[in-house]
């Protein structure tokens, strides 16, 4: 068999098509429950430090670090093999989501952290100044203008939770890579794996190239 | 006679071991103008920036504004309210129209519907010449037209108090002019106005009282013309010999 047979196989690619389609929902599905919970997670860590105590600061920052240090990996394998030895039993969908939800939201906690600070300090002491209270201080003055300045950090982590949504396959989630693998083995041809490896760049390519657009345009001194 | 608008009794603020206020006592009537004046350093902002809590200070001080006490809490807000401040550099928020700087406060402390805040607002860009500008953003105008905008943000609270920290040190020469023009007619309207500034001439003018700060001490209080005709400490005429001589 040549090479090109082997690697596209159209007929094998058009059989598995459908299963690999299916794969990319479950994937996308997976990676969008846990941006949105990542990102609601991560900007309520954020303004929590901003005006927590020291405790309560504290405890934020060792979240922050723990889920920082460690690999996903090895997360999800405890959230899936581990915590229903303590009653804790979740589906492999809810095992991936919390795993990529616990470490997304500390990624993006110390993002909304930077993109805050980078906000003058005059903006807060005029909003103090005018009685604006803390929600409306950030509502109103310093997300709009965060914002901003966090969207490339914040696509840059998108990128990472669709990719990393990939280890889902561990816990036997039939998303994008778990279906390619089982095509493969059913028609005895890697074909289906290449598939899913040209869906996952035809999702990631463009987020790619957004952020480097967005980071050229930032860094070309807007003020 | 009158209770003072506001009352600072023995106020204290130190950074570590560097004490930059050293137990001020001040009590200031409604309507009154003052002016602080001094040397760099001296305190002047601190004072100030502890009026409205921008600074914390030492708790055996004390600071009454309107019969409310200055301190964290839940009156803090009502403090805020009472009390504007124009700061050296705007601080005006970019992201908004001119317009919406103003109405926001407003709407959101005062709980004043948009079509009230809006007339409101309006009505004060007109009073510092500003309302051609309403629809603009704060980055698209001079330092003085910025400024002056600052100053109708400020009023758009009716505060009892405004607070000037040096409100024309930032702009061009040519922009000081129009800003302290807006500040002479406020001086007129009754408002209690406390401005740290370095225009001597504007201090001379327009303030009931003028103070000399130097260490984090009120060195000497009194009228323009006591201050700078017939200063009695030696600090304030080395003070005014420096500035007034170039
Ligand atoms: N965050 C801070 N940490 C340490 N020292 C500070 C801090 N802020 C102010 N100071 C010091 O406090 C003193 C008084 O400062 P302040 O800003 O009140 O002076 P000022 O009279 O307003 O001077 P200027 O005319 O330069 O504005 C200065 O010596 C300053 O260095
Ligand atoms: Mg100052």
């Amino acid at each position: 068999m040549d090479l090109f047979s082997t690697f596209f196989n159209i007929p094998v690619l058009v059989a598995s098509l459908p299963q690999l389609l299916n794969g990319l929902l479950v994937t996308i599905g997976i990676g969008i429950t846990s941006i949105i919970a990542g990102l609601i997670g991560g900007l309520f860590l954020a303004v929590l430090r901003l005006y927590a105590g020291p405790v309560t600061n504290a405890l934020v920052r060792g979240y922050i670090d723990v889920f920082r240090s460690i690999p996903l990996l090895v997360l999800l394998i405890i959230v899936y093999y581990a915590l229903p030895f303590v009653g804790i039993r979740l589906s492999p969908f809810f095992s991936a989501v919390t795993a990529l939800t616990l470490v997304s939201a500390a990624y993006t906690a110390e993002i909304f952290r930077a993109g805050i600070e980078a906000i003058p300090k005059g903006q807060f002491e005029a909003s103090a100044a005018l009685g604006l209270s803390n929600r409306y201080t950030m509502t109103d003055v310093i997300l709009p203008q965060a914002i901003r300045i966090v969207i490339p950090p914040l696509t840059n982590n998108c990128i990472n939770v669709l990719k990393d949504t990939a280890l889902a396959s561990v816990v036997a989630m039939p998303d994008l890579l778990k279906q390619a693998t089982q095509a493969q083995a059913l028609s005895a041809n890697p074909t289906p794996l290449i598939g899913a490896a040209v869906i996952y760049l035809i999702l990631l390519l463009p987020m790619v190239r957004f952020v480097a657009r967005l980071e050229k345009r930032f860094s070309r001194g807007r003020t | 006679m009158k209770a003072p608008l506001i009352k600072i009794k023995n106020l204290r603020k130190a950074y570590g071991n560097f004490t930059v206020l050293h137990g001020i006592d001040l009590e200031i009537s409604q309507g009154e103008v003052v002016c602080v004046v001094g040397p760099s350093g001296s305190g002047k902002s601190t004072l100030i920036r502890c009026i409205n809590h921008l600074e914390p200070f030492e708790d055996d001080g004390e600071i009454i504004v309107d019969g409310i006490p200055v301190r964290p809490g839940r009156d803090l807000a009502d403090v805020r309210a009472e009390v504007g401040m124009v700061f050296q550099s705007f601080n005006l928020f970019p992201h908004m129209t001119v317009l919406r700087n103003v109405m926001l406060a407003p709407i959101r402390v005062r709980k004043m519907n948009e079509a009230d805040a809006e007339k409101r607002a309006r009505d004060l860009l007109e009073r510092v010449g500003i309302s051609v500008q309403a629809d603009k953003y704060p980055g698209q105008l001079s330092g003085g037209q910025q400024q002056r905008v600052a100053i109708a943000r400020a009023l758009a609270m009716e505060p009892k108090v405004l607070l000037f920290d040096e409100p024309t040190s930032a702009l061009d020469p040519e922009m000081v002019g129009e800003v302290l023009d807006v500040m002479k007619k406020l001086a007129g309207t009754g408002v209690t106005m406390v401005v740290v500034t370095h225009e001597m001439g504007f201090a001379r003018q327009v303030a009931d009282r003028v103070l000399f700060m130097d260490g984090g001490n009120i060195i000497e209080a009194g009228t323009p013309t006591e201050i700078f005709d017939a200063p009695k400490e030696e600090r304030t005429r080395n003070f005014l010999h420096a500035v007034l001589d170039h």
